[in-house]
């Protein structure tokens, strides 16, 4: 197991060996983030023993096939091989193209380089042993200790034809937060794509008219980064203040 | 576009400003008829109107800009966001638990299909989705079939109202009371429940639930038949619905359309019975469909959906079995005991005394519960309902923390509300109120 965190092929869902304690899935996947103490007193003030306490945050990492769902072949790994067959049809490697494959939580995300999206979303839409038909719209997660891929767009397709949902995640880097837009292909993520616009100052190059869509025009800042404050004043009840919620005690 | 001058028709309240994409008349509070008149002596034909957003006949505060040449819309778009009042930013600092009382406040209308959706999303992210005791699934299914009752009947009222049928909206809202007062007696509340935690439910049915369930099902099928007397077979009321808000499976497909509006295009495509959650693959009901692709489709569609959900609940009625209505794991089974106090519902007497006065540790677990919550595992997780007005999707996203890291909701009104334009132009400016209603959009919902 690699000492930084990279995915290390092995699904700590899937692993035996993992550690699986709450909050834990084991050592594998890819480190987002590192947590420190237990009570979020970051000044001295946690006298419990706790503050030393140092724990890697790990998203699940790539898994290794069968994909499943379940511990065999299934569908998972029937989607993953039409999706490569499609892509070597039209002359491009799919490792080129799909850097991971995470099954977790009896989903399936393909990690997909933000430049080959659109054409993923082609493929995935008009492959007849793909078909899927709708795109249930992007939502954005942004992970400002994730160096080099800050922003995470998150799709979710789904097939009626097979009956079948996956999802599709690309990211981008806070300085270059561009991603292509797929409203060429499904139209439903007009409204979609600016409100992750709106809220997370991705650009989705390609969208016809990408404006706010929830925050009025002149708004600045892109309020669902984890940089943009909560805001709010403290309240006072029952004579006792009350601070805003996120001047609140966190738990790390 | 030729800039011409009308001084003439200036008028103290009714502004008239030359723009870069042609004369902009400002018609707030303004005399009409100079109005009118300066637009009629305008040969600029293009006139643009903005309905909304505090239009009665909008849904809330939707703003719809149409443009308009005589009667015809020849464009029309949305303006939405009024409503947004970053309920997915303020998950973010609350525990996972308080979520519930975040997410009931998005679609209001549909307060149980928004709570179920996070709670499931959390579940599978904590890996306890087969944990939920049955009593919790089979009351979580009881309670969202009630409310896509009490849904339906605010989209027959004020679908009716829009068109002038006021005694259709007295009957929507009398049915809709029916259903609120068993919420009331339920929760304890007739909206924003936060009734469903994640790993099961607040608290179990009070005594008398099942005598008032049995009297309300004999009520509703009772009532639903008024409803097809009174408007499905009302010439008038087909008049104004048939042919009108058309839109096609292609259509549906490619614009995110779903619920009754993709099930009106003769597709029964139900994630109850597609992508079946909380049991529902147990049920016996049928997904009703329609081929019109128009406003009167969705009508139907709704009624017979309202037949189908008081099948269900007679079902769950059937079902309930005395049990647990949380998870047994006491790491996340919200550890207060409720009983109803002179103040309210709180936590009871005799739970405090224990905790108090005989167990330190059951104090601090508490303790650490209530004020800190529990961690769920890193990942994320996307889980999809039917809600009354489609596919209500969810996607969580952990940390690892004992925060909500991200969640997004997919609201079906949010995408159903794209098809307005595709529904609506070309049409009369009067059916763009039948078109919209047909999609019975929310707007708590499509803002958050």
């Amino acid at each position: 197991m690699s000492e930084n965190g990279q995915s290390n092929g092995v699904n700590p869902d899937q692993d035996l060996q993992a550690e699986n304690l709450p909050g834990h899935r084991g050592a594998g996947g890819e480190v987002i983030g590192v947590r420190r103490g237990m009570f979020g007193a970051n000044d001295g003030g946690d006298t419990s023993g706790y503050g030393g306490l140092v724990r890697p945050v790990r998203l699940p990492g790539g898994s290794q096939r069968p994909y499943g769902p379940g511990p065999e072949a299934g569908w998972f790994d029937e989607v993953a091989d039409e999706l490569e067959g499609a892509l070597e049809e039209q002359g491009v490697r799919p490792e080129d193209v799909i850097g991971k494959t995470v099954v977790d939580c009896g989903e399936i995300t393909f990690h997909v380089e933000r430049e080959e999206l659109p054409r993923v979303a082609r493929l995935l839409r008009d492959d007849p042993a793909l078909r899927f038909e709708m795109c249930t719209g992007v939502s954005g997660v942004h992970y400002p200790e994730d160096q080099g891929r800050e922003l995470h767009a998150v799709y979710h397709m789904r097939s009626f034809t097979h009956n079948r949902l996956i999802r599709l995640e690309v990211t981008a880097p806070d300085e270059d937060p561009h991603i292509p837009s797929i409203v060429e292909t499904y139209p439903a993520n007009d409204w979609h794509e600016r409100e992750t616009y709106d809220f997370f100052g991705l650009i989705f190059d390609g969208h016809p008219a990408l404006t706010r869509i929830m925050m009025p025009d002149d708004w600045q800042g892109f309020p669902q980064r984890k940089d943009y404050p909560l805001g709010g004043i403290p309240v006072e009840y029952k004579g006792a203040q009350i601070p805003a919620p996120d001047q609140r005690r966190s738990y790390s | 576009m030729s800039p011409h001058p009308n001084t003439d028709a200036t008028h103290a309240t009714a502004g008239i400003r030359e723009t870069t994409e042609g004369t902009v008349y400002d018609v707030t509070g303004g005399d009409w008829d100079e109005i009118a008149e300066a637009a009629r002596k305008s040969d600029d034909e293009r006139i643009i109107v903005n309905m909304g957003p505090q239009h009665p006949s909008t849904h809330g505060v939707l703003r719809l800009i149409l443009e308009i040449d005589g009667e015809t819309v020849t464009e029309a778009r949305c303006g939405i966001g009024y409503l947004h009042t970053g309920i997915e930013k303020n998950l973010e600092y609350r525990t996972w638990t308080q979520g519930t009382t975040f997410v009931t406040r998005m679609d209001y209308l549909t307060p149980f299909f928004n709570e179920a959706a996070y709670c499931l999303g959390v579940e599978r992210l904590l890996g306890i989705e087969d944990d939920v005791p049955d009593r919790a699934q089979i009351i979580r299914v009881l309670l969202m079939e009630l409310n896509r009752l009490s849904s339906h009947c605010v989209y027959i009222a004020t679908g009716g109202m829009e068109l002038g049928a006021t005694t259709v909206m007295i009957y929507g809202f009398r049915d809709r009371e029916l259903v609120l007062d068993l919420y009331e007696l339920i929760t304890g509340l007739r909206m924003n429940h936060a009734f469903i935690r994640p790993g099961g439910l607040s608290q179990d049915l009070p005594p008398g639930t099942m005598d008032a369930l049995r009297e309300f099902v004999k009520k509703m099928r009772k009532n639903l038949t008024e409803y097809d007397k009174l408007a499905t077979t009302n010439p008038i009321f087909k008049g104004r619905l048939q042919g009108i808000g058309h839109l096609d499976l292609a259509g549906c497909m490619a614009l995110g359309a779903t619920g009754p509006i993709l099930r009106s295009t003769g597709l029964p495509y139900d994630l109850r019975k597609e992508q079946p959650y909380c049991g529902y693959e147990t049920y016996d009901f049928e997904v009703p469909t329609e081929d019109t692709c128009d406003a009167y489709g969705r009508f139907k569609i709704r009624i017979e959906e309202m037949r189908q959900s008081l099948r269900i609940i007679e079902q769950c009625m059937e079902r309930l079995e005395p049990g647990p209505v949380m998870v047994g794991d006491k790491k996340i089974a919200w550890p207060a005991q409720l009983a109803l106090g002179p103040d309210g519902l709180g936590n009871s007497l005799d739970h405090i005394k224990k905790i108090m006065g005989t167990s330190m540790e059951a104090l601090i677990h508490h303790f650490k519960l209530v004020t800190e919550g529990f961690r769920v595992p890193p990942g994320q997780a996307y889980v999809a309902v039917e809600s009354p007005k489609g596919e209500l999707g969810v996607h969580v996203a952990s940390d690892g923390g004992t925060r909500p890291y991200r969640v997004h909701f997919r609201d079906p009104s949010f995408n159903n509300l794209q098809s307005m334009a595709a529904m609506c132009e070309g049409g009369q400016v009067a059916d763009v109120i039948v078109a919209v209603a047909s999609l019975d959009p929310v707007m708590g919902g499509v803002d958050r």
